[in-house]
């Protein structure tokens, strides 16, 4: 039960009637030699922290090392109890919680990565709050973060997770391709479907470069994962409702790879190039780094 | 993990952690010369405090990165960080220069690849690779006729699986060794058993998940 292309996971999961998280469990138990339960109770530890993260970012008073960031998914949290949100409650909280985990994150706190760091607000942030909105169970949402390490493996695989090689892309744009393949599932979506909702996510990022000032993990990327749970939700919206991805999955991720190999090295996380360079992203990092 | 950043952070301690089990803890001195990407952020990411942490035996969600500088300076570890060139390899690349107690020197290329995976690219000038993903035992050896044959039934005999396995040289006849990931644990039983093959130097095993 193995595989590394997207058409041969729809193919597992089409010829046992399987899901993807079900072909994925399976996958982890021949891999690590392991029984199911020990597989869930290793994802349960991955989502308590996820849990904590969102938490600890939400009550405690958070600033990064640098102090660049900090309180910022309060501040959203805050104005959504008093004013009706703009994007709505669901879009809304989602929101506040991934900026909650990317300055936890920042803080040099513990969070999961989902794929990457960088990234580690999309999955919890869409997870925790669908299962607010949707009251799914933990054991629902273990096998949603089964579905999105069948994606994040996928991506990993075939093109890359690092900023570093691929730019903004690859890790925010993996994040919510991961994310939104679990929301469709926990949905009752076919496995077809999510993968249509991962290809779509990656498509709306395609070229994002990754550009941190002064090299930190803080700005532009907190808001980044921000936009990587909408990205995240609205894809899976379409996906749910029939709308496919015209270009497939793993051409996607293909793509995704060419396009990450052709951003110059100033746009992937260098700290050379994009808003790093602009004046302000300059005079930061001589404020930080001296 | 601890952040910030699974590439700088958390890859960057599990290649420290690396090469602080090649040295078998036993570390005096280290350089870490930072390439690409690694050399413009480190310190914005923390992957100093990261590299540190592990060359200090910590695994990448060890809370106490955050103070590897002053822990390091504790034990009287020296540690140094340079900007470099290390060429055409991937974008987070740091070699890291070991001084032991004895003197001895040792000198390991590795690259972070992304969501805190690694992989092991160089040790003391010689390309190899491995990821560290699996149990993976490093045993030098006599390029003597047997030594693989030796070591392979022992793992055999304990019905340990061999993944991945490959075996470098520096000359014909000299130093040579093997490289051999497994699908399973392996016990200090067997590394014992591996260490007294006839032309096997040494016996050592790199796990770091």
């Amino acid at each position: 039960m193995n595989f590394t292309k997207g058409v041969e996971l729809l193919s597992l999961c089409n010829d046992k009637k399987l899901r993807i998280c079900d072909v994925m469990v399976e996958r982890e138990m021949v891999l690590a030699n392991s029984s199911k339960e020990e597989i869930i109770d290793k994802i349960s530890i991955s989502l308590e922290i996820m849990k904590n993260s969102i938490e600890k970012g939400l009550t405690e008073d958070i600033k990064s090392v640098s102090g660049l960031i900090g309180g910022d998914a309060k501040k959203i949290s805050i104005r959504s109890k008093s004013e009706k949100p703009v994007c709505g409650n669901l879009m809304s909280k989602a929101i506040s919680y991934s900026m909650a985990v990317l300055e936890v994150n920042a803080a040099m706190g513990k969070i999961v990565a989902a794929p990457t760091a960088g990234s580690s607000g999309i999955l919890p942030a869409t997870l925790i709050c669908l299962a607010e909105e949707f009251s799914l169970t933990d054991e629902q949402l273990v096998e949603g973060i089964l579905t999105a390490s069948a994606i994040g493996m996928i991506i990993s695989r075939n093109a890359t997770v690092a900023g570093a090689e691929g730019g903004c892309q690859a890790e925010t744009g993996s994040a919510a391709a991961m994310a939104a393949a679990a929301v469709v599932e926990l949905m009752g979506g076919t496995p077809e479907a999510a993968l249509h909702a991962a290809a779509t996510c990656i498509k709306n990022v395609l070229g994002l470069v990754c550009d941190p000032i002064a090299g930190l993990v803080e700005a532009p990327c907190e808001k980044r994962n921000a936009i990587g749970v909408a990205n995240a939700l609205i894809s899976a919206e379409m996906a749910l409702a029939g709308v496919e991805s015209i270009i497939p999955f793993d051409e996607v991720v293909d793509t995704m790879l060419r396009v990450g190999r052709s951003l110059p090295f100033e746009l992937r996380e260098s700290a050379l190039g994009g808003l790093a360079a602009t004046p302000t992203g300059l005079r930061i990092k001589k404020e930080i780094l001296g | 993990m601890i952040g910030p950043s699974s590439s700088h952070t958390a890859g960057a301690c599990k290649l420290g952690k690396v090469a602080y089990k090649l040295a078998k803890g036993d570390i005096k001195k280290v350089v870490f010369m930072l390439h690409g990407s690694f050399a413009k952020t480190y310190r914005g990411h923390g992957t100093d405090k990261a590299l540190l942490g592990g060359i200090l035996g910590f695994d990448a969600d060890d809370e106490r990165i955050k103070y590897s500088f002053e822990l390091a300076k504790k034990e009287e570890l020296l540690f140094q960080f340079e900007e470099a060139d290390l060429g055409d390899v991937h974008p987070n690349t740091v070699k890291i220069l070991i001084e032991k107690n004895d003197g001895v020197k040792m000198a390991i290329i590795g690259s972070s690849i992304g969501g805190g995976n690694i992989k092991i690219i160089e040790i003391d000038g010689v390309e190899l690779e491995f990821t560290g993903e699996y149990p993976t035992l490093i045993v030098p050896h006599r390029d003597m006729p047997g030594v693989i044959a030796k070591t392979t039934a022992i793992l055999s005999q304990y019905e340990i699986n061999i993944a991945f396995m490959r075996v470098y040289r520096y000359n014909k006849g000299n130093n040579a060794f093997m490289i051999i990931e497994t699908d399973s644990p392996i016990c200090t039983d067997v590394i014992g058993h591996i260490k007294s093959v006839d032309n096997v130097i040494n016996a050592y095993l790199v796990t770091i998940n």
